[in-house]
């Protein structure tokens, strides 16, 4: 018990992610831990798309299930996980059966290098960000199979537009990446390392490095160059809600003329694979954007504010969330109807709050905060993308067919060309610049 | 030290995988199931990849191959009807000639794997592992510029073909 103590202390002290310190036993804890937040993200945006989404159309949401319908997600888990599960007739019944799988498998495979902060990924790939874009479009064959496979007209056309809309906008997304990862070669040292030869002028594709080298220009790259940095993050921003699929591009799955599209077919626990795929689909993509963009698991600030004084006063923010969170309930607590019916409810609201407020004390303690404080910056950065999606979704009507190809192929695609060479022209500029002042 | 990750087990996996997947891509009557087993296939070589420590090239033959070109595939595929398909024969009456090509090909192989040891380097190239990437971009765009170029060049007036083709007025 001693030697295990010391152990997982022994952990707190090392500065390598478990799989580039090749430690089975914390890359399975570490797999399990984003495996379960992973879940536990999707269950709680399931419940607050619907409430975010009601309130902006100016109704209640869920309110049944549990006080302010809290319970809801879980009790349609239960009827997902207890509904038929029904196979069509004429499908064929194993790419029926496999679509479902490729999908999740695609969406919770990215996680592996996805950085929360310098030690907190499973691991750190040479090849991080070119890992996350190839495997996350493997997602569409399922798509593209699971239409298919249904041998139905609906699920057969959502197929057909989710496949040549991925095609499209990886595109654009690919060169918005680009132009980001030619950023970080820029260390200030010259025209091919000619200020520091030992440190060499090559960039990086993996997660991690990409984070640290926005840290050691200090600039988040939505800021460098600016407005090229804006506009590369803006065209990924585009590109990545039609990488998945959301409104205003939910093409694939347009209700109001493809039923469902791709997956009408599907009942039950299949379903409901798909639609945990599309969250952490989501999830995923939103962290590739806050790791190239958004200066990852830093803090807001690093520069204006600097000094010990504004280094506590952020590492108090994510306990500090918390505890607002649990004061809000228990504002909402205290406002519940005082009816004998709403009793049990009441009480299992201030019991959330109690445990909102129990993590945030948690979160304070001085050990936790120092651990915690990379990942609550990156979740909270991609909490930020996750409001965006439904904020996108209660404001843009659906776009028609040809207006999506149109955006794709003709503006954001000519737009990421123009800006990947403006971006190695500039960046070619300031490196001789360094590198003739350094002479 | 950890033990390797790249060990025989791995490789026979893998090589299992991509050559009974390439099987199943040709005796598969179904269009789509050919284009699954392709998929698994390239998948398992972009393993194989990974085996030789070239995650660059593995990370690439997903995107390009099983992301890229294989939804074009599907997408081609899902329309073509599967009642026609299934009816149709399978393989053609040239297997004469097939066969001696394979033969050709086998005593080709062996040729090579008996005899020509010595035309195989002896370790593969040794690049540091953070360094990979930037080791393979260097190589690109200094040693090999010029042939990259041509390749690329190539493929732009693939491109401009393909939309001249495809397109009745410009």
């Amino acid at each position: 018990m001693h030697d295990l103590i010391e152990y997982i202390q022994s952990y707190l002290s090392s500065n390598l992610t478990p799989g580039g310190a090749g430690n089975w036993f914390w890359a399975t804890v570490y797999v399990l831990a984003v495996f379960v937040g992973l879940s536990v993200a999707v269950i709680a945006m399931n419940w607050l798309e619907r409430k975010i989404l009601a309130h902006m159309q100016v109704r209640l949401g869920p309110m049944r299930v549990g006080p302010h319908g809290l319970l809801q997600p879980i009790a349609d888990a239960l009827k997902l996980l207890l509904k038929e599960d029904i196979i069509p007739e004429g499908a064929d019944k194993v790419v029926f059966w496999i679509a479902p799988f490729i999908v999740v498998l695609a969406a919770f495979t990215v996680f592996v290098v996805v950085p929360f902060g310098p030690t907190h990924a499973i691991t750190d790939m040479n090849i991080g960000i070119l890992f996350m874009l190839g495997v996350s479009s493997l997602s569409v064959l399922g798509i593209v199979t699971a239409g298919w496979a249904s041998n139905s007209h609906y699920p057969l056309i959502g197929a057909l537009r989710s496949s040549a809309q991925m095609v499209s906008y990886e595109v654009a997304m690919g060169l918005a990446v680009v132009s980001a990862i030619l950023m970080t070669s820029l260390h200030g040292i010259g025209f091919y390392g000619a200020g520091d030869a030992a440190a060499g002028a090559s960039g990086t594709l993996s997660m991690i490095g990409i984070v640290q080298a926005q840290q050691e220009q200090q600039m988040w790259f939505i800021f460098k160059f600016f407005p090229l940095g804006l506009v590369a993050f803006f065209i990924f921003a585009v590109a990545m809600v039609a990488e998945t699929n959301r409104a205003p591009f939910d093409l694939p799955e347009a209700e109001s003329e493809l039923t469902a599209g791709f997956h009408t077919e599907y009942s039950g626990f299949r379903w409901s694979l798909f639609f945990l795929a599309e969250y952490s689909a989501m999830i995923a993509v939103s962290s590739i954007a806050v790791t190239l963009w958004l200066g990852g698991w830093l803090r807001p600030f690093p520069n204006a504010l600097q000094g010990p004084t504004w280094d506590l006063v952020f590492s108090l923010f994510p306990g500090a969330t918390f505890v607002f969170l649990g004061l809000m309930t228990f504002y909402n607590v205290a406002r519940m109807p005082k009816h004998p019916l709403f009793k049990i409810q009441t009480i299992g609201l201030a019991g959330f709050g109690a445990l909102l407020g129990a993590i945030g004390l948690v979160l304070l303690i001085p050990q936790v905060r120092v651990r915690v404080n990379d990942i609550f910056w990156f979740s909270a950065k991609v909490a930020g993308f996750m409001y965006l999606y439904i904020w996108y979704r209660g404001t843009f009507p659906r776009y028609r067919f040809d207006q999506l190809m149109k955006v794709g192929w003709k503006v954001l695609l000519p737009v990421g060309l123009g800006l990947l060479i403006l971006t190695a022209g500039l960046g070619m500029r300031t490196e001789i610049w360094e590198a003739v002042v350094r002479r | 030290m950890n033990p390797p990750v790249a060990t025989p087990f791995f490789f026979y996996l893998l090589s299992a995988t991509v050559i009974i997947g390439g099987v199943l891509v040709i005796t598969r009557k179904n269009a789509v199931h050919c284009a699954m087993a392709l998929i698994t296939a390239l998948l398992a070589q972009s393993g194989l990849y990974l085996m030789l420590y070239a995650p660059f090239v593995a990370g690439v033959q997903i995107i390009l191959y099983a992301g890229g070109i294989m939804v074009l595939f599907l997408f081609v595929i899902m329309l073509i009807s599967i009642e026609r398909t299934m009816k149709e024969r399978q393989f053609n009456k040239q297997w004469l000639v097939g066969i001696a090509a394979a033969a050709a090909l086998g005593v080709l192989f062996i040729g090579v794997y008996t005899k020509g040891r010595n035309l195989f380097p002896n370790g593969r190239m040794q690049f540091a592992d953070a360094q990979n990437t930037q080791a393979v971009g260097q190589l690109l765009y200094g040693q090999y510029m010029f042939a990259f170029e041509i390749a690329s060049l190539l493929l732009l007036v693939a491109i401009i073909g393909a939309v001249v083709m495809a397109k009745k007025r410009i």
